[in-house]
């Protein structure tokens, strides 16, 4: 073989990645999620919450306070899809409402928790040393805290100030998100540490040291975004974490006020009338199971899409059993403690 | 190690009841009866106004001596009234984790030995459904179902039982059943995932083959050679899973009335009754270090590797 054939094989391969145009990480993700049939009906199911809360308001017209003592308890209707509470409020118009706020904490809280985390991770991860040593305890002392006896203390201790601050409705919202969110990032900032100490060694992040690149531009666009596929997976999974989260301080009395209907707040108050309307439990409890079970299912699908080891099913089958199961399982500690 | 740990949690503490506004004193402030200066010795007799540090080591020592100071609403010891009701918790915990892990390690074991076969897609889909399903949901849902459709348990938990010898077991069998099957089925549903990922991990490893080559049965196998070696994970994991084993018990407790420190919790922060409070997430805290010490030492019996010197 001459010297000029030899490096035209040498580059062949690079020419044949750059002539394939149809695929990128993301379409290639997309594929993968999509193979995953319960990630999809999860897809599905949390897009059709979504939608019912954010346009169910704007086209189901009943106010969600309207006290109608005629219509008390009533189970599920023409006149009222979901039954009435004792107030003979529309648990319907009040479900649509609520869940707002319940997804809402649930993405806000999973943001925050993101943020810290991979702030925590990154800078324990990139520096190294004494910072890492520190920052590494602080995680493993937040994750040993008691996180509901220390929700409930904190929202009792600093509720009616920040009510006074913001507004009943912003204030619990405010304080709800920070502290669930606040309490929630552990996780991550391991996960980012660990990427961090296995991607800052790689060739690539080399060359662009070697190219000059300012260690805050190394992390930021040559290793962060390396890191991202589990951070994306445990963002997920700890959005169903706020959910529950959320929904227990509700329906232990004390999230949010009752005039904010959340979900777990609809619980809470029909906690005690079981044995005459259970309908009045069973819908917004469906709710949250639903959307948890959603949630959960769309970060496993997520947890298969975003591994670039595996191979997209078709041409060389799907991901053998072997690999998918070998794939360390973060989510799993996620949702077991809200 | 645990010491650490303690004294970390309790700066959090600390510092989360030193950055709370109000005053134990306002009631004081704005009682016109009440002169400044009176307000000002007091004050200054409980050392309000010392610097931080001083503070926390005098609330800390005074915590580690177990003078927690006394309830406002029922004016008792405040180590006391816990001292009574945890009990009533640690009974209902140890019973549902003992649930979880009976339901986990079989379950998680077979899933793990075929996997992909119906038993385990079965499992898999059941376990995942259980730990979607919140605590405070299936509550409901078992009262529904067990106390008001078929009538069978009673769904308040009564502490007082007039009753002696096998009745009185039986008794507090009946209303012990549904408040550790919740918390027992949530934590095995997601222990069993743990354990099938972690058998999974071993099954296929070379030593297992020469267990089978030199002619062990399949249970010996399976039980001491992979099973014993899959658990030492799942031990770190569920240690790492014990803080939130109590977040279960205060929703379950709250349910069903139990009357454990959980919902002796709830109640005082609904009667504002700080010292209470402040005492539970303490007695939380030491409960979590400690069985996080237990998982220390489960570790070392399992794998001989680790050693304590």
């Amino acid at each position: 073989m001459s010297e000029s054939a030899r490096s035209e094989v040498l580059a062949r391969p690079v020419a044949l990645v750059t002539r394939r145009p149809s695929t990128s990480l993301w379409g290639d993700a997309f594929r993968r999620f999509r193979k995953h049939r319960l990630a999809t009906f999860g897809a599905v199911v949390l897009t059709i919450m979504v939608v019912a809360v954010l346009a169910g308001p704007f086209v189901y017209r009943v106010p969600i306070d309207e006290i109608d003592f005629k219509a008390k308890l009533e189970t599920p209707s023409m006149a009222h899809p979901f039954g009435t509470d004792d107030l003979g409020q529309d648990l319907l118009a009040r479900m649509l409402y609520g869940g707002r706020i319940s997804l809402a904490v649930g993405i806000m809280a999973m943001l925050i928790a993101l943020t810290l985390g991979v702030a925590v991770g990154a800078t324990a991860g990139h520096l190294g040393g004494t910072v890492d040593h520190v920052l590494m305890r602080l995680t493993d002392l937040f994750l040993s805290l008691p996180q509901l006896p220390l929700l409930l203390l904190i929202v009792y201790l600093f509720r009616d100030t920040l009510k006074k601050l913001l507004g009943p409705e912003a204030g619990v919202f405010v304080l709800i998100v920070a502290v669930i969110g606040g309490l929630r990032w552990m996780p991550v900032a391991r996960l980012v540490r660990a990427q961090f100490l296995s991607l800052r060694e790689k060739e690539f992040v080399e060359a662009a040291r070697s190219l000059g690149a300012p260690p805050f531009r190394q992390v930021l666009r040559h290793i962060l975004p390396n890191a991202m596929g589990p951070v994306i997976v445990a963002g997920t999974i700890d959005v169903a974490a706020a959910i529950i989260a959320e929904s227990s301080l509700s329906f232990l009395g004390l999230g949010f006020p009752p005039d904010i209907p959340t979900w777990g707040r609809i619980l809470f108050d029909a906690k005690d009338n079981l044995d005459f309307a259970p309908h009045w439990a069973l819908f917004p409890g469906t709710a949250i199971f639903l959307a948890v079970l959603a949630i959960n299912y769309i970060g496993d699908g997520l947890r298969d899409a975003l591994d670039p080891r595996k191979v997209l099913g078709g041409r060389t089958g799907a991901a053998t059993p072997a690999a998918k199961d070998s794939v360390p399982e973060p989510a799993l500690a996620a949702p077991a403690d809200p | 190690m645990a010491v650490p740990v303690l004294a970390g949690i309790s700066l959090i503490l600390f510092t989360i009841l030193a950055l709370a506004p109000g005053d134990p004193f306002e009631e004081l402030a704005t009682n016109p009866n009440v002169p400044a200066e009176v307000r000002m010795n007091l004050r200054a007799k409980f050392g309000l106004d010392d610097p931080v540090h001083v503070r926390y080591v005098r609330w800390f020592t005074s915590m580690m001596r177990g003078d927690w100071g006394f309830s406002f609403v029922s004016r008792v010891d405040v180590d006391d009234l816990i001292l009574q009701r945890l009990p009533t918790t640690l009974w209902v915990l140890g019973a549902a984790q003992l649930l979880g892990i009976l339901v986990a390690l079989p379950i998680g074991t077979l899933s793990a030995i075929r996997p992909y076969s119906v038993f385990d897609q079965v499992a898999t889909t059941l376990a995942f459904i259980g730990f979607s399903l919140p605590t405070f949901f299936t509550g409901i849902l078992f009262i529904l179902f067990f106390s008001i459709y078929l009538d069978w348990l009673p769904f308040i938990y009564r502490a007082d039982i007039n009753e002696t010898g096998w009745r009185w077991l039986w008794e507090h069998a009946r209303q012990a059943a549904m408040p550790v099957a919740v918390l027992g089925l949530f934590q095995g549903a997601a222990l069993t995932r743990f354990v099938r990922s972690a058998v999974l991990d071993v099954i296929r490893l070379d030593y297992i083959n020469t267990a089978r080559a030199k002619g062990l049965s399949e249970r010996v196998t399976v039980v001491k050679h992979a099973v014993r070696n899959a658990l030492i994970p799942v031990v770190t994991l569920v240690a790492l899973q014990i803080p939130g084993i109590f977040t279960g018990a205060v929703i379950t407790e709250q349910i069903f009335r139990v009357p454990g420190i959980g919902s002796l919790l709830i109640s005082a922060i609904l009667a504002n009754d700080t010292p209470v409070i402040m005492g539970i997430t303490f007695v939380f805290s030491c409960l979590v270090v400690l069985f996080n010490l237990v998982a220390d030492l489960l570790y070392g019996w399992l794998d001989p590797r680790i050693s304590y010197r």
